[in-house]
């Protein structure tokens, strides 16, 4: 019944100083292992090369984002997340892990806007240092009250994760955070 | 009285006009004006009232020390009280109101007290209102009430309408203070390439050097300010800020700064206030000097001011504070004041010095331009009710004999500059008493270090005690230099040269004649918001106050808004002569942060209203909404209670929702409860060491009740365990458990069992989960269509099987928490809403109806079921509540189990869970005590037993409930008398309810109905 699926936010939108919207699903695997003997496994099934600490890697239509020593976020097409888990455990076979479709637990948000008021928008809820953070590389850290985490796309495009539960405050937050009358001019 | 000059004021513009109110009264400024630069233009001398005496008080400074000018500020939802006039810029259609006052600003009932000096003496609160005790409930505490207080407090049934943010910023430096000391040393760091973030409390960078006569590198300060802005907005690592004050300094950097960013345009679309929460590597406190007043008798009248304010109204508002100032002084600085007085045309009958000899070269231009200068001398009376109209001289070293009176209407008095060292203190920075300028200063050995032990904040320029300005400059280019050191960083640029008048050494005056008597030091201000003089600080030295903390508190000097900005220094000199100590012996009391108040709006920053906390929505809650759900808060989740009908109360639908489910089908949003995926080669081993029973032999498709216990022995958490495969096991937790639970396992996974190989996942949010209850319960799913046979064969009580119903994805769970046929289905979070539709749409043959939080209570305990946070309260073990059942004897260990084979576990008079029922069939009140014989030691009723769980059941049609009771098990039968909140009639004992111990399990007994 994916037809009738919806994401939390329902395509929510917002604009100001900088457009915040709704990314609709997005397919999320978990994947819990010892990241150094599960390279292969992972470059197989994914495409993508193991990430360093913090970074994310890009294979073909999947992108691998380094959560913590021994796990991995696996982006990728919504209906395609169970065969990911699929396709992961065969690849991890006798090898102890935990995969785990977790694409409806979470929202995603796109934060587009100028490369300073995109990081003045953020800055007013993550302690983060946003000027510190590379494109491509994937921050956790907190959204105000919630845990969420932070990328940037581009210079002029973030990607904000939160749980599903939570999307509407991380939504309200931003797009108060984004009232044309904030303007910073920090970053 | 007070003017506005024809000509001049560097700040204001002339060529426009703004009106205001004050107490209702029309008047007009300036943009530029201050409030109090407005008032005072407007000729309002008198601008509040002190908080003791009532005394009437006017403008003393012109920043942020100013004690006096508090006022309430704004009207209806805007309403702020304390602000600040001398802060506070004006803006078109500004109301204010003076505090502090009744029935009026200039006539003040409580004027009285300061008639009678001796009623409010110091410590008179402490000393009075002890005996006779209830006085001071009924008497002394609704007098004071009355009269206390500064502002007057918001209307409760007002919401701010405005909003704050806050602002988080990573910086290598952090600069306070925009004057030349805080400009040169930005310019020095950004050039060095450093990262700077550059705050200006004011709104106008350049500090005092402008209004000073300062030359830097041959410019005219405020040529050179300009300048220097210019070029500071051009570097790509400098961050300027105006209207932003540094608040705090804190442990690891951490920078607290608060930026007004729309005091003075309300209304509007941006944030009121910003607070910026920095991590700097270090700090340059640039924050400058504060004037000192002198403790003559009469200086806290209106008209008396600090004497480098007199000029800065005039130089920078065009404001005159006077028509006749008199100077009194123990320093050359307050010379330029008459200088500024007279270039304004103003007349200035006489510079009262304290110093024996005045040669220095202002006194010399004074001197030059026929200014009387008369060394050596006090004054020892002022003169004038609500203003000043003369003054009396005296000689400073005599007690007081009058030698001359003269006329004037304002008086700038100067005892020398205290350094602002709070930022270099809030973080536990020393200080060092300076003899030649009688102030303290930053201690340089004695630095508040950061996290690897090295300083992290310095102060420059006259925050240093370089109060001239041409140490100023040499000052911060040192300090700037030691700093752009700790980076690596360095710059071959010169720093700015400043020229100013020399200076001759300022003489310490304390008291002023310097042997005046008590009368006279009775009439000596220390400190003018909380009225504390020269006696006061003495009394308490006589009484045994040795610590200027003691000393604080029992006289109230350096409290309230203003912190003692102005009262600090002279109030421990005070105190230090009274005690015949040196005043570094003394010392000073704490610094602490803010610097000056800061708004609760800006600490809520953007926390209020539909954010004010995260609210948790499950895939369902649009519906619940829409559908009339009465919220019940669970954690930050938003659960519905119950689901009430057009004009049925709580109980009624909670009632109803029962009989349905119990009759035909009911229908639950359970998507809150705890999912935690446990897998790997030790799951089973993990899993049996968290759960008191055995789990590890679960076959997969089948679900166990488990609980699980602190390693203290005490139920935290119960739910079911699925076991998916071999390797992994799905963990329920309760709503609130989610999370905790979540992190008790990789506590024990990561710090005690990490050569265990097992993963967690907590994938609560994954999973919509809808329970479908009742005897209808299968028929509807059925009806739905599904691959899965739900037959009770296939799928009997405790199995669970995966696949899809109605063509949604699910897994389907044979569990109960009703006594009911029961279905928990497991749908994608996505597809829970189009799942719960369905429901409904496919149920409402069956009459299926949604069903709450209070009908899932109601039902759980009529089947004797207990509630984690009901039945348990962080003091009951499983065996308290007759779960000895759940409670495996064959494993050799799991969490909790030496705990409970502690004595006092074992101890059989713990009290243990049974059911009540009242013998009139009335519910139980909440939290009720089976009453025992007898009273305790401190005269309580004894008691045997409390309540757990009361409801009313309108399955039985009674009340019912659960307790845990003395030996309760053992009872059965026996009738206790529980105590209610109804008080005792006249004369009789207090009403009690009588229940009647009975087995927990009231409704099927048998399981029948959940077995089909």
């Amino acid at each position: 019944m994916s037809e009738l699926a919806l994401s939390a936010l329902a395509g929510a939108k917002a604009t100001g100083l900088v457009t915040i919207e709704d990314m609709g699903l997005c397919g999320m695997v978990t994947l819990r292992a010892d990241l150094a003997a599960s390279a292969g496994a992972v470059e197989q099934v994914t495409g993508a090369a193991m990430p360093g600490p913090r970074a994310m890697t890009t294979g073909q239509g999947v992108q691998v984002a380094w959560m913590s020593p021994d796990e991995l976020l696996i982006l990728c097409d919504h209906a395609g997340a169970d065969a990911m888990v699929a396709a992961l455990s065969q690849a991890l076979a006798g090898q102890h892990h935990l995969a785990v479709n977790v694409s409806d637990a979470r929202a995603v948000l796109r934060v587009t806007g100028g490369a300073g008021a995109l990081r003045d928008t953020l800055a007013k809820i993550t302690p983060a240092d946003l000027a510190a953070l590379p494109v491509q590389e994937m921050r956790r850290t907190r959204l105000q009250q919630v845990a969420g985490a932070i990328w940037f796309v581009t210079d002029t495009e973030a990607r904000v994760i939160c749980f599903r539960s939570v999307a509407r405050y991380v939504f309200d937050l931003l797009a108060m955070s984004a009232r044309d009358g904030g303007a910073v001019g920090y970053h | 009285m007070s003017t506005r000059l024809a000509t001049g004021g560097r700040l204001i513009d002339r060529s426009r006009t703004v009106s205001f109110t004050f107490n209702g009264k029309r008047l007009r400024g300036h943009p530029g004006d201050t409030l109090a630069s407005a008032l005072l233009a407007a000729g309002q001398v008198i601008v509040g009232r002190s908080f003791k005496y009532h005394r009437p008080r006017g403008v003393m400074a012109s920043g942020a020390e100013d004690p006096n000018a508090l006022v309430n500020l704004g009207a209806g939802n805007r309403h702020e009280p304390n602000q600040r006039a001398t802060t506070t810029a004006l803006f078109d259609g500004l109301v204010a109101t003076s505090q502090n006052h009744w029935p009026s600003l200039n006539w003040d009932i409580g004027e009285v007290n300061a008639l009678v000096p001796r009623l409010l003496p110091a410590g008179f609160y402490y000393k009075t209102f002890i005996h006779p005790r209830p006085f001071w409930k009924h008497v002394f505490e609704p007098i004071i009430r009355q009269s206390a207080g500064l502002g007057r407090a918001p209307d409760p049934r007002h919401a701010d309408p405005d909003r704050y943010e806050h602002f988080y910023a990573h910086t290598d430096l952090v600069i306070a203070g925009g004057g030349i000391a805080g400009l040169a040393a930005a310019l020095q760091a950004g050039r060095a390439g450093l990262r700077v973030i550059l705050c200006e409390q004011t709104a106008h960078w350049g500090g005092r050097a402008p209004v000073d006569g300062v030359e830097i590198d041959g410019l005219p300060a405020g040529e050179w300010v300009n300048d220097a802005v210019e070029q500071l907005e051009k570097m790509e690592n400098v961050h300027l800020r105006l209207n932003c004050m540094i608040a705090g300094v804190y442990d690891h950097g951490y920078v607290i700064a608060y930026e007004r960013v729309a005091d003075d345009s309300p209304g509007g679309d941006a944030p009121r206030h910003r607070l910026w929460r920095i991590r700097s590597a270090q700090v340059i406190a640039a924050t400058g000097a504060l004037e000192r007043p002198l403790s003559f008798p009469g200086n806290d009248k209106p008209g008396v001011m600090l004497a480098a304010a007199v000029r800065d109204y005039v130089v920078n508002y065009g404001v005159a504070p006077g028509a006749r100032t008199v100077i009194v002084t123990n320093n050359d600085d307050a010379y330029r004041t008459a200088l500024a007085l007279d270039d304004a045309g103003l007349a200035v009958p006489c510079i009262v010095d304290a110093r024996p000899e005045a040669n220095g070269p202002l006194v010399q231009a004074a001197r030059a331009r026929g200014l009387r200068v008369l060394t050596g001398m006090g004054i020892c009376n002022v003169k004038g009710l609500r203003g000043v109209v003369a003054v009396q001289l005296c000689a400073q070293s005599g007690s007081g004999a009058v030698v001359e009176d003269v006329i004037c209407d304002a008086v700038a008095m100067s005892g020398g500059w205290s350094p602002v060292v709070h930022l270099w203190s809030h973080c536990g920075g020393k200080l060092t008493w300076d003899e030649a300028g009688a102030f303290f200063r930053p201690d340089p050995m004695r630095p508040p270090t950061n996290q690897s032990g090295a300083g992290f904040v310095s102060c420059a320029g006259a925050a240093d005690g370089a109060l001239w300005a041409g140490e100023t400059l040499e000052n911060a280019g040192l300090i700037t230099r030691r700093v752009l050191e700790s980076f690596g960083s360095s710059t071959d640029h010169p720093m700015p040269v400043a020229r100013a008048a020399a200076e001759a050494p300022m003489l310490p005056v304390w008291m002023m004649p310097e042997e005046a008597g008590p009368k006279k030091r009775a009439k000596m201000w220390l400190d003018f918001q909380n009225d504390v003089k020269v006696s006061d600080v003495q009394l308490a030295a006589r009484e045994g106050y040795e610590s200027v903390e003691h000393t604080k508190r029992y006289t109230t000097i350096g409290m309230a808004t203003d912190q003692g900005k102005l009262s600090n220094i002279n109030g421990l000199a005070i105190l230090a002569k009274a005690l015949d100590e040196d005043i570094p012996r003394v010392g000073t009391t704490t610094f602490r942060p803010p610097y000056t108040p800061i708004s609760m709006g800006a600490i809520a920053g953007e926390a209020r209203g539909p954010i004010f906390q995260p609210l948790r929505r499950t895939p369902m809650h649009d519906w619940h909404e829409a559908n009339g759900a009465h919220w019940e808060p669970v954690g930050h989740w938003r659960r519905p209670y119950c689901f009430p009908k057009q004009g049925e109360s709580h109980r009624d639908a909670v009632n109803r929702e029962i009989a349905a489910t119990r009759a035909s089908l009911g229908v639950l949003d359970a998507s809150t409860l705890g999912k935690i995926i446990v897998k790997g080669p030790d799951a089973g081993r993990f899993i049996d060491m968290l759960y008191t029973n055995l789990m590890s032999n679960l076959k997969p498709g089948k679900c166990r009740y488990g609980l699980m216990c602190s390693e203290n022995g005490f139920l935290m958490d119960d739910g079911v365990v699925a076991r998916l495969d071999d390797d992994t096991f799905l963990v329920h937790t309760t709503t609130g458990g989610a999370d905790r639970i979540h992190a008790h396992m990789e506590d024990w996974l990561q710090c005690e069992w990490w050569d265990w190989q097992v993963y967690t996942a907590n994938v609560t949010e994954q999973w919509a989960q809808i329970a479908v209850v009742g005897p209808k319960a299968r028929a509807v799913l059925e009806k739905l269509g599904s691959d899965v046979d739900l037959s009770a064969e296939a799928l009997p009580f405790m199995g669970w099987a995966e696949g899809r119903i109605g063509g949604f994805d699910a897994r389907v769970f044979r569990i109960s928490f009703s006594g009911e046929l029961s279905f928990e289905v497991a749908v994608p979070a996505s597809q829970g809403r189009a799942f719960w539709d369905k429901i409904q749409e496919v149920g409402a043959e069956f009459g299926a109806t949604p069903y709450g939080t209070e009908a899932l209570h109601v039902m759980r305990a009529e089947k004797g079921f207990i509630m984690i946070g009901d039945e348990t309260d962080g003091t009951v073990i499983p065996q308290d509540l007759g779960l000895d059942w759940a409670i495996s004897k064959k494993k050799d260990d799991y969490l909790g189990k030496r705990a409970q084979e502690r004595a006092h576990m074992t101890d059989p008079a713990r009290w243990k869970l049974v059911g009540l029922e009242t013998l009139d069939g009335s519910v139980l009140p909440d939290g009720s005590y089976a009453l025992a014989e007898g009273v305790n030691a401190n005269g309580q009723r004894n008691t045997q037993g409390r309540v757990t769980s009361t409801y009313f059941s309108p399955t039985l049609g009674r009340g019912i409930a659960m307790g845990l009771v003395l030996h309760g098990p053992d009872r059965m039968g026996e009738v206790l008398d529980f105590n209610t909140t109804k008080p005792a009639p006249k004369g009789g004992a207090a009403p009690t309810i009588k229940a009647r111990i009975v087995s927990p399990v009231f409704f099927d007994p048998e399981g029948t109905k959940q077995n089909v």
